[in-house]
């Protein structure tokens, strides 16, 4: 039998220069992946078949007109989906470093560990300021005191909100400025130390000065963290992403860097997007 | 046309006006005139004109009988104890008219409707709290868990003789308690169960959901964020509400007059030979004391006393709760505002 096969083998093969297939681009390693997902609340669809893959340290920005799923899918990433009722992944999964982070044996506490998240209206907790940061390492446990306090001032340094409150660390959260407010809950987040930070919206409520201070945030936190931020703002994802996708009723129009986007979108929808001619 | 339509219109409105606004006085006035009837004759009993102004022995003393009687062309009316001391001191025959209850005053009572509020209070709080945060926090919206809630809200509809004759079916002959004060708890906490949910359910959901995202996007657990997230915020107003539910327990007859409620009792509560008969034994209570001066006795000038003096002090009692509550929900409203 051997013989035979090694008998019929032979046939004129091509040039080994042709068969040669073109030197891959180097892949960009990947945080989240996303595969193929379907999303419904209940029987309502409301993301097909989206497909991505967000680039670790760097900012991703979701942008698209109200409604078309870009808070959804973020919300998909730390799992926060499922407090709603009937709300599930229908097809497709969510990969987060290589590991669907569906699967029945991954610990949800945990995701969120892993991957923190700011939200749209700003919710301090009415707490000291101080209480608010060491709120996610009381959680997980951590009782040292020392450790505590080098990671309250780490993370209001790291969110550039350090200067502002040294001297009133144990006033109430509630005393803050808006935009203040929210660079508190973006150092609550970076206090656990999370890989990904997911930020929906984060500058709605804030006016042009305090939005300038976050975006600049957003900007240096990219070198230690995974950034996804979902903004109504184009001007927003321009200056602070790296990455955009343009999301259209629940479907993802196009991907890629942002300068791509902004300058020489692939669809027309996106540049109509873009250039404002709807949406 | 147009003009005779606006007229209507206005003549429609004035009257709707007038009908709301003699509604409301008109309650305000059936209200004043309970409270002005009950507290003027009330204070007739609680209070006295000379030093110290206040009626203390009848906020210190139990219930006695009274002795109405002439002798030697002057007439007497006389506790119980008082009658046995002149007794002594004058043996002579007298027609004497007797009178249950009537002297003395009311301070089992008011121990024992304490306790009754207490016991039940914190049997209903605990109890409450528990399923107000799984049936707001933890459950789903199931068909069970409507059908849980349309019970729940039934339940407060139920009369309270029912619970009455509830607790004195389960607790005081199937369970053998006999009429106790942990029958009493028991029957009270049930019925007062339907509203400290209600509330407590209220107050959980007055907490931003933004204050359990926050938390639970921190990596917190539900118990967690629950723990120190949303439950320190609720609490003010669980025990806020609760404390109407103070008001209710205390005022109610019907569920203790089977359960936990003597008529007379002379020891005191706390006058018990082994301290694990403490729960076991059936106590005197303020709504209940009215329920018989006012109607179990024979009815004549010397009765009318304790009623309006026990009605008033009840008064007084609620009174004092629904303060606390205003005074308590006024102080957190300041202390968390978000």
């Amino acid at each position: 039998m051997v013989v035979m096969e090694k008998e019929e083998i032979p046939h004129p093969a091509p040039p080994l220069e042709l068969q040669k297939p073109p030197e891959p681009e180097p892949r960009p390693p990947v945080m989240i992946k996303v595969d193929d997902v379907d999303f419904c609340y209940g029987t309502h669809q409301v993301l097909f078949d989206v497909k991505l893959e967000i680039p670790p340290r760097a900012v991703t920005a979701f942008i698209g007109p109200s409604g078309c799923g870009k808070t959804t899918l973020l919300r998909c990433f730390n799992r926060m989906n499922d407090l709603i009722d009937g709300a599930h992944i229908s097809a497709g999964k969510i990969e987060l470093e290589g590991h669907d982070i569906n699967a029945p044996n991954v610990d949800v506490v945990d995701l969120r560990r892993r991957v923190g998240m700011v939200f749209q209206k700003s919710n301090p907790f009415p707490k000291s300021i101080y209480e608010n940061v060491a709120y996610g390492l009381r959680v997980l446990g951590e009782t040292k005191k020392s450790r505590i306090n080098e990671s309250v001032e780490k993370s209001l340094r790291a969110a550039a909100l350090w200067d502002e409150v040294k001297d009133r660390l144990d006033s109430s959260a509630y005393g803050l400025s808006g935009g203040q407010q929210q660079r508190l809950c973006i150092a609550r987040a970076l206090a656990v130390e999370p890989e990904v930070v997911l930020m929906d919206e984060p500058c709605s409520a804030l006016d042009p000065i305090a939005t300038a201070k976050v975006e600049e945030l957003i900007y240096q936190l990219r070198e230690n963290f995974t950034i996804v931020i979902v903004t109504h703002n184009m001007q927003q994802a321009g200056r602070c992403s790296n990455y955009t996708a343009f999301f259209y009723l629940g479907r993802l129009i196009e991907f890629g860097a942002t300068s791509k986007i902004f300058s020489n979108p692939s669809e027309r929808k996106t540049e109509d997007y873009i250039t404002g001619r709807f949406g | 046309m147009r003009a005779s339509r606006r007229t209507r219109n206005r003549i429609a409105q004035t009257t709707a006006f007038w009908l709301f606004r003699f509604a409301t006085y008109a309650i305000l006035a059936a209200a004043t005139y309970i409270f002005l009837d009950i507290g003027i004759k009330g204070s007739r009993t609680l209070f006295t004109t000379s030093a110290p102004f206040i009626n203390v022995p009848f906020f210190t003393q139990g219930p006695q009988t009274l002795f109405v009687f002439d002798y030697e062309g002057k007439k007497y009316t006389l506790s119980d104890r008082e009658f046995r001391a002149w007794k002594t001191e004058h043996p002579a025959d007298v027609a004497v008219t007797s009178v249950a209850y009537s002297a003395g005053g009311v301070w089992p009572c008011i121990v024992g409707t304490a306790l009754l509020v207490i016991g039940s209070m914190v049997l209903a709080l605990a109890v409450g709290i528990c399923s107000a945060i799984y049936l707001n926090e933890y459950s789903q919206n199931t068909r069970s868990i409507r059908l849980i809630r349309i019970a729940i809200l039934n339940l407060a509809g139920v009369p309270s003789i029912v619970f009455g004759l509830f607790g004195f079916g389960l607790f005081v002959i199937f369970f053998h308690w006999n009429v106790s004060l942990l029958a009493g708890w028991f029957t009270l906490g049930l019925m007062i169960l339907p509203a400290i949910i209600t509330a407590s359910e209220e107050s959980l959901r007055a907490v931003p959901n933004g204050l359990r995202e926050g938390s639970l996007a921190l990596g917190a657990t539900k118990w967690q964020t629950i723990r120190k997230n949303v439950l320190p915020y609720a609490i003010p107003g669980i025990l806020t509400s609760s404390i109407l539910g103070i008001g209710r327990v205390a005022g109610e007859t019907a569920p203790i007059m089977f359960t936990a409620a003597y008529a007379m009792r002379d020891e005191m509560p706390w006058q018990v030979q082994r301290w694990t008969d403490f729960v076991f034994q059936g106590v005197m209570a303020l709504p209940y004391h009215i329920y018989v001066v006012s109607s179990k006795i024979p009815q004549n000038e010397y009765t009318e006393r304790v009623q309006y003096g026990a009605a008033c002090i009840l008064l007084l009692l609620v009174f004092a709760i629904a303060l606390a509550s205003i005074v308590l929900r006024e102080r957190t409203r300041k202390r968390l505002s978000w």
